[in-house]
């Protein structure tokens, strides 16, 4: 009895969340155009660099699977891991694990679309069947692309489909309709059948990418905080070096080209003072009350979810949702530090 | 003083035992369970028994918002057809072509090199050419299963009819049996027995495959469902959805066996005597 005691306790151990202040952090990031300069941050050294210059020490760990990443971040693995607005509120913040965005990062302008085979228009989607992954920002999109055409889910078929083998897919006959993103996106575009009738630059600033860290760990270590956003700054400003740009296309998986193409088609926010801007227009919420109402429909806040505002969002403009219930916190305080050099 | 190799446990003792590792793994669930709970309510990585049974209340007993289904049933419907099929399939080809491939030479030596090269390509290695070649709808997703369980039913198949005693097969050629004759009066009723086991012996491979297909691209199903509630981290529905999967492999695999037990009562008895 007494070992069985000792067992789960270790594993409770394990598998707990700690919050106090600690000097040793690890934070974790998945391939995507935006999220590349992690790569690069941890190899260049500005990371420990940064790190070093708060008395701590940062781990950056590359994981491949975009979804498995917040999970863990969410399981309370890591304390802070990239991923997007929507994942952001439907993961952690459904799961109640408190989070705030720490840093704005860029928002997709095109590297998210819907690509239809023969077809040029977007309202000849009607009654097609749809590969994509399901309850994605993908999904999101489509669902966007809709509404515009004044149609809705019930007029298409959405297939779940991986999203390793939707370029395989898109090659074969019965797949008439794709919705992805990039690299996979201007891959598909490729084929000479292929169609773009909608993507992410016609809902410009609604599919975000961040970097998300657990708010208790920021609260009592600000100094984290504090290194990830010099650093990051810092990276930003190597963004224009051509050496640079090829290291990260070569580890993303594509050459200088390609990467400065899925580039093209993200609006990255290279000066702090941007991201800053962004977070405190009072558009951030308009898009963040859409994202919740589309989780909520498609039952992603969780079953005790009542409505769409059930977790609450705070903004700096303003709350969206159950002021009592906030899960979600875009904070550009320390963005603002490194917009004004105080880092 | 009994050596401890030779202690039989009695009857309720050997339940007792075997029952002992389940509810240690259940004990030990509930109490990570609850210290992360106690942490935060609403964590989803160790739900509750309660937030379990919710769950399945909520994807087995009430109508889909969106869709007035219930999506337990729909999942478990089209994974039992997809896997009843091509396990089926699987069978079928098995017993012919391991038949003709054991019993006649000359289709043997055509045929038996290139099944046994076949059985040994990973099919997933190959899945992206097998949806070029089958699309992504519910015929790839059975030919996948079909893929990966045929062949080594045809090969299991096959070597058993030529395990059967040579002297048997010429007795009934020297009665004036043709070679018809032979495969259905003499070897298939012979062969059908050991095809249950091998089905059997597929049957985890088949789901493997099934689930496999059903992650890739899908609308419903229970592999399907796993792989789309993950992107939330709902092990409320994972847990119960893996449980009755496990559930769902023991009833066939527990029926085969009854099967070939009330229509092969001598393969069963010859296999006990041994």
């Amino acid at each position: 009895m007494k070992k069985i005691k000792i067992f789960t306790l270790i594993l409770a151990l394990i598998t707990s969340t700690n919050a106090f202040a600690k000097d040793k952090f690890s934070i974790c990031w998945s391939i995507y155009v935006g999220w590349m300069p992690w790569e690069y941050g941890d190899s260049s050294g500005i990371i420990k660099k940064w790190a070093d210059k708060y008395d701590i020490e940062i781990d950056v760990v590359q994981i491949n699977d975009y979804i498995e990443s917040i999970n863990q971040y969410t399981a309370g693995q890591f304390d802070a891991c990239t991923m997007t607005n929507m994942d952001a509120l439907t993961i952690p913040a459904a799961s109640f694990v408190d989070s705030t965005a720490l840093i704005v990062g860029d928002f997709s302008n095109g590297n998210d679309g819907v690509v239809l085979k023969d077809k040029t228009k977007l309202a000849d989607i009607k009654g097609q069947q749809i590969n994509l992954v399901e309850l994605s920002v993908s999904h999101y999109l489509l669902a966007r692309g809709l509404e515009s055409v004044g149609l809705s889910e019930r007029d298409v078929d959405v297939v779940n489909t991986a999203d390793a083998d939707l370029v395989a897919a898109y090659s074969t006959q019965d797949v008439t309709s794709i919705v992805t993103w990039n690299p996979l996106l201007s891959e598909i575009e490729k084929q000479p059948s292929a169609n773009k009738v909608f993507d992410s630059s016609d809902i410009p600033g609604e599919i975000i990418d961040l970097m998300v860290v657990h708010t208790d760990t920021l609260k009592q270590n600000p100094n984290f905080g504090k290194a990830l956003v010099g650093a990051w700054y810092e990276i930003m400003e190597d963004m224009s070096d051509k050496k640079v740009l090829t290291q990260l296309a070569t580890a993303s998986g594509t050459d200088l080209a390609g990467y400065k193409a899925q580039l093209a088609s993200t609006k990255m926010f290279y000066q702090a003072k941007e991201a800053v801007e962004f977070t405190k227009n009072p558009k951030l919420a308009t898009t963040m009350k859409y994202v919740a109402e589309f989780s909520f429909e498609h039952g992603l806040l969780g079953d005790g979810a009542p409505d769409a505002g059930f977790i609450g969002i705070q903004t700096p403009s303003t709350t969206i949702g159950n002021p009592q219930n906030i899960k979600l916190r875009f904070d550009p305080s320390f963005m603002q530090m490194a917009a004004d050099g105080k880092l | 003083m009994k050596k401890l190799m030779n202690i039989e446990p009695s009857r309720s003792l050997k339940g007792f035992l075997a029952i002992i590792p389940f509810v240690l793994i259940l004990m030990l669930y509930w109490t990570a369970s609850n210290d992360r709970l106690a942490e935060n309510p609403y964590d989803k990585l160790l739900p509750s028994f309660t937030q379990i049974s919710a769950a399945v209340e909520r994807m087995a007993f009430t109508e889909d918002k969106r869709s007035g289904e219930y999506l337990f049933w729909v999942d478990t419907g089209a994974s039992l057809y997809r896997i009843c099929i091509g396990i089926g399939i699987s069978a079928i080809t098995g017993l012919l072509l391991g038949m003709l491939a054991g019993l006649l030479p000359v289709f043997r030596s055509g045929f038996s090199p290139l099944i046994t090269i076949v059985s040994l390509v990973p099919p997933m290695a190959i899945l992206p050419i097998l949806f070029i070649s089958f699309g992504l709808g519910e015929f790839a997703k059975i030919m996948l299963i079909i893929i990966g369980t045929a062949p080594v039913i045809i090969r299991d198949i096959q070597s058993h009819v030529r395990q059967l005693p040579s002297e048997m097969l010429i007795k009934a050629q020297t009665l004036g049996a043709s070679t018809w004759l032979v495969s259905i009066r003499v070897v298939l009723p012979q062969i059908m027995p050991r095809l249950i086991s091998a089905v059997r012996l597929s049957l985890g491979t088949a789901w493997l495959f099934l689930i496999a297909a059903e992650a890739i691209a899908a609308q419903e199903g229970l592999g399907y469902r796993i792989f789309l509630v993950r992107r939330y981290m709902s092990m409320d529905v994972i847990l119960p959805y893996v449980l009755w999967i496990t559930t769902l492999a023991f009833a066939m695999d527990f029926s085969l066996r009854k099967l070939s037990e009330l229509c092969f009562p001598w393969y069963h008895h010859q296999e006990a005597g041994k």
